[in-house]
């Protein structure tokens, strides 16, 4: 079932995603409202024996919080934005949460410049629309866009801007930079 | 109950509790932002919702997006797909989803340029 945009409420996807520690819950609280969302994750191996799972018919997880928050643009017009699960024993997850995604900012510290790698790999394979934001950490050497561009080896289309996740201006221009990317992919396969 | 027990405390019901212990239903491929709304019909057959299903159904009059039912209920999603699910099979709610069309992208834009 299909809503008609304009009168019944529209609730979009925005992921944050990027290495452990790189500033995605920073980016979520500087400019959204955030909200408590707990969600289950699989239980490692370890787990397995000192958790009790019994009975819960082999699915082993534990739950969660994860990063949400959300930012209303008007009355039936909200954006969501959830934080990807950092490491990669959630892929699982990510599936479900890239699922009609609107798009994806994939946030890169240039001192650990290879965390970013397996979240850009996963949205060039299932072609959701993403950009890259580095976050400039205080102390880290500055590069500049194309160094970045070229050291993740990106599409010329994909969007990489320098960002401070810490301050709401910075982090509105990630967000809109983002949209801006994914309008111009739908457009592009529209025509 | 609540001169001794405080949010640290935790849960007093473990959530899947509130499922049968059930982890899958007809509501596990439900997407974060599909938006559930009340069909305010009698449940079909001898379904009677429970305590969490009720509070759903209050909540969700006008249409909510799944997120937003598991983050008021402070339940995981996992429990509140489980509790969705049932709803849906009983003809209690509806779950649609809206697409993001040309017209909608640019008004995010304006609007998150304007915050």
């Amino acid at each position: 079932m299909d809503f008609e945009p304009s009168d019944e409420p529209v609730a979009l996807k925005i992921l944050i995603a990027g290495g452990f520690g790189v500033g995605k819950t920073t980016l979520v609280g500087a400019i959204s409202e955030i909200r408590p969302l707990r969600t289950e994750e699989v239980l490692s191996d370890r787990g397995i024996g000192i958790d009790d799972v019994e009975g819960v018919e082999g699915k082993t997880t534990t739950t969660v919080a994860m990063d949400f928050g959300r930012i209303t643009i008007r009355e039936g017009l909200v954006v969501y934005l959830f934080g990807t699960p950092g490491q990669e024993r959630f892929w699982f997850m990510w599936d479900e949460l890239s699922y009609g995604a609107l798009g994806a900012v994939v946030l890169a510290d240039t001192r650990r410049l290879t965390d970013c790698f397996p979240s850009i790999d996963y949205f060039e394979q299932r072609g959701t629309p993403f950009i890259v934001a580095v976050n400039c950490f205080d102390g880290a050497d500055r590069y500049d866009v194309e160094e970045v561009r070229s050291a993740l080896d990106l599409d010329p289309d994909v969007p990489v801007l320098m960002c401070d996740v810490r301050r709401r201006a910075s982090a509105k221009t990630v967000l809109v930079t983002l949209v801006e990317h994914s309008l111009k992919v739908l457009t592009a396969n529209q025509s | 109950m609540t001169r001794w027990m405080d949010e640290e405390a935790g849960p007093v019901v473990r959530p899947y509790a509130l499922v049968g212990g059930r982890t899958r239903s007809s509501g596990d491929t439900l997407d974060l932002v599909a938006l559930v709304v009340a069909t305010g019909d009698a449940p079909r057959g001898d379904f009677v919702p429970g305590p969490e299903q009720e509070r759903i159904l209050s909540m969700v009059g006008t249409a909510t997006p799944v997120a937003d039912v598991a983050s008021e209920l402070d339940l995981p999603l996992g429990v509140v797909r489980v509790l969705l699910g049932d709803l849906q099979d009983h003809g209690l709610i509806s779950i649609g989803r809206a697409s993001a069309s040309e017209r909608i992208l640019k008004e995010v834009i304006n609007g998150l340029r304007a915050l």
